[in-house]
């Protein structure tokens, strides 16, 4: 399971979680959402902290964040 | 209980009490003052709110919040003062809240005068505001029934979710008279399961309070349903339930002329038909009490009968077209009106009815 | 897997309708995990104003009015008085509050009503297409400013927070912004606080937001946070202005 999910159909591309991203690891996805944007989209999840900082710097809710359980 | 003296702006603020009423918002204003002076004194009686707002326009939209949250609410003010209130009433209609709102009517236009007047009438029966709504407009002609109808306006407030307006004016507002008040009548708060706020298990998912319908087809059947609201009430204030209430005809049924006045003119009008009488000029009064919706069925009756009308009215000729509309031609409307504040009499309105009956 | 960030029970699941980047999506999610975090959601009732806004009520999971332009802190008195024991709040803009509502909102303020109010500030009217604010900055253009706004025939931006600081009934009164995760996180204290004290009964509480508006400033969203930092809050500095009952120590 993905520590990081977004739901596309709420994601209007507008690209702060991308800029706020502590580790840079976001970025546009290549496709396109039924509303013509390219979504926000994680580049390489492994290096996820789960610090949510995207997730509540999103003016759309579009985010959710999990975390390990260890 | 028994007979008490009291000026006609208090009865309306201890009926309201009577009703149910625990909330009253508004900003003072001549020749009104006495009841929000009243209220102000009796409502913390009986755990009820008082709050002077910082305008008309406030007031009226405590009201909206208020009425929208389930409450017995009413507001007051005099003429400039119920202009300021027309953005909230056209809010209130939209949103169907029902509410009291009282216009102790003065002359106009603008800041005109505080003495008495009818100049209000197409303020308040033609909606006032913007949009297309409908307000209920009672006009009592007595202390009496300044009483009766702030308890009737709530019932029917409530009963057809939608304002209502009691017109009055500085004469009834300032006059005293004896007043048979009713026994007092419990309102619960959590009454209206639309209401917000209210506890019930039988409440929707959410309940909102709003006038605004963006999508075009939605705004249409808002207002058709509100306009079949109003056929509604139309049809009960002029054939079914509230029919003896809407109007009074008094020595209508062979009179020659039909003196039509509502409120303060009314009671001048009465006087007028006995000396008409008394002169062998067979005389009517026809008052409307409910000022809309417009007791039309009424006077299309009497147009079959009766030879001419005579609509007399403190302005400058409001209401004579609604009687235009109901006579339709049929026969004779003539007006007589005084403005400014100038209460006509009936020397004068006798002079009127000679020139119509007796022209030569 | 344990969930870290998912969506406040106390917003809908409706989708918002505002820009792209906008902040009033942010400060809805702040409100609704405030009362989320109170257990008030059953007993909160919203006022939602006229501009941008004015569909907040689809987007909380509660009971709305839907009120006049500018009018909401009147129609919150109405229903906070009717129902004491629900949460009242108004959620406004600054043309809402700080132009055609001024009086209402100063008038509630000094009564002390028990409620919350959330005051959004982008220096613009964003419903209308972008006009000029009482908030609007010096030299900002906007489509009824295209000179920029000259103090001179507009007067200068008015400062809300501090005008209302300056009145002795309020209990709260602060300004924030959600322009960076630091600040962010402190407008949700904010938020949470302003909410706190109406639970308890401790009066009324004021919370500034100062937000961007990309679309009608024509910046890039990210680009417009930075634009805030940089013209808005040397303007509308962040602070709390008033604290009477010490919440924010608490």
């Amino acid at each position: 399971m993905s520590k990081w999910v977004i739901n596309e159909n709420l994601c209007k591309g507008c690209g702060i979680c991308i800029a706020r991203c502590p580790l840079k690891i976001l970025g546009f996805a290549d496709h396109l959402t039924p509303k013509g944007i390219h979504p926000a989209t994680i580049l390489n999840e492994e290096k996820c902290t789960s610090c949510a900082i995207c997730a509540r710097s999103c003016p759309d809710v579009a985010i959710e964040i999990f975390k390990e359980e260890k | 209980m028994a007979k008490v003296l009291m000026k006609g702006n208090e009865a309306i603020g201890e009926a309201a009490v009577l009703a149910g009423c625990r909330y009253y918002f508004g900003y003072p204003i001549t020749p009104q003052s006495e009841l929000p002076a009243y209220l102000s004194k009796r409502l913390p009686q009986v755990d009820g709110v008082f709050v002077q707002a910082e305008s008309e326009v406030a007031a009226i939209n405590m009201v909206y919040g208020a009425g929208s949250a389930g409450a017995r609410v009413m507001t007051s003010s005099s003429s400039p003062g119920i202009s300021l209130k027309q953005e909230g009433i056209s809010y209130i209609a939209g949103a169907e809240v029902p509410c009291l709102i009282v216009n102790v009517v003065r002359g106009g236009p603008g800041l005109g005068n505080i003495a008495p007047a009818q100049s209000d009438y197409w303020q308040a029966t033609r909606g006032g505001g913007h949009g297309d709504y409908r307000t209920l407009v009672l006009a009592p002609n007595s202390v009496q029934e300044m009483a009766d109808m702030t308890i009737e306006g709530f019932e029917l407030a409530d009963r057809f979710r939608n304002p209502v307006l009691l017109l009055s004016d500085g004469v009834l507002g300032q006059m005293m008279e004896p007043v048979n008040l009713p026994e007092p009548r419990d309102y619960d708060v959590n009454s209206k399961k639309w209401a917000l706020g209210y506890p019930g298990k039988d409440k929707a998912e959410r309940n909102l309070c709003s006038s605004i319908f963006l999508d075009v087809e939605e705004l249409e059947e808002h207002n058709w349903h509100l306009y079949q609201k109003y056929q509604v009430m139309t049809d009960l204030f002029s054939e079914g339930q509230y029919k003896d209430f809407a109007v009074e005809e008094h020595l209508c049924d062979d009179a020659e002329i039909i003196l039509v006045g509502y409120g303060i003119i009314s009671r001048i009008l009465k006087t007028v038909v006995e000396k008409c009488r008394k002169r062998g000029i067979k005389a009517g009064l026809l008052r409307p009490k409910v000022l809309w919706p417009f007791p039309t069925k009424a006077i299309q009756r009497l147009a079959d009968k009766a030879a001419n009308f005579l609509c007399v009215e403190m302005s400058c000729g409001q209401m004579v077209e609604d009687v235009k509309l109901a006579v339709n031609g049929k026969k004779p409307v003539y007006f007589f009106g005084r403005t400014g504040g100038t209460i006509p009499s009936d020397f004068e309105i006798l002079n009127e009815v000679d020139k119509i009956v007796r022209p030569d | 897997m344990k969930q870290v960030f998912k969506r406040p029970e106390s917003l809908s699941k409706t989708p918002f309708h505002y820009c792209p980047g906008c902040d009033h999506g942010v400060v809805h999610r702040l409100v609704g995990e405030a009362i989320d975090e109170l257990e008030l959601k059953n007993r909160a009732i919203g006022v939602a104003p006229v501009g941008c806004s004015v569909f907040a009520y689809d987007y909380f999971d509660f009971d709305f009015n839907q009120a006049p332009h500018g009018r909401a802190p009147a129609v919150a008195t109405g229903i906070k008085r009717t129902r004491p024991d629900a949460i009242v709040f108004t959620y406004q803009g600054d043309g809402d509050l700080a132009a055609i509502g001024t009086a209402e909102i100063i008038h509630a303020a000094n009564r002390g009503e028990n409620i919350t109010v959330i005051f959004i500030n982008n220096a613009i009217y964003g419903m209308t297409g972008g006009q000029m604010a009482p908030t609007t900055l010096i030299g900002m253009k906007t489509a009824t400013s295209p000179y920029g706004r000259d103090a001179s025939t507009a007067g200068n931006p008015i400062r809300m927070s501090e005008i209302i600081a300056t009145l002795e009934s309020p209990a709260y009164v602060t300004r924030v912004a959600v322009n960076n995760p630091a600040n962010l996180m402190k407008a949700k204290k904010a938020i949470y606080n302003a909410f706190k004290l109406q639970k308890e009964g401790k009066g009324f509480s004021f919370v500034e937001v100062v937000s961007i508006c990309p679309t009608n400033w024509g910046k890039k969203p990210a680009d417009s946070h930075k634009w805030l930092a940089e013209n808005m809050l040397p303007v509308f500095p962040p602070g709390t202005f008033k604290d009477v009952h010490g919440v924010e120590k608490a």
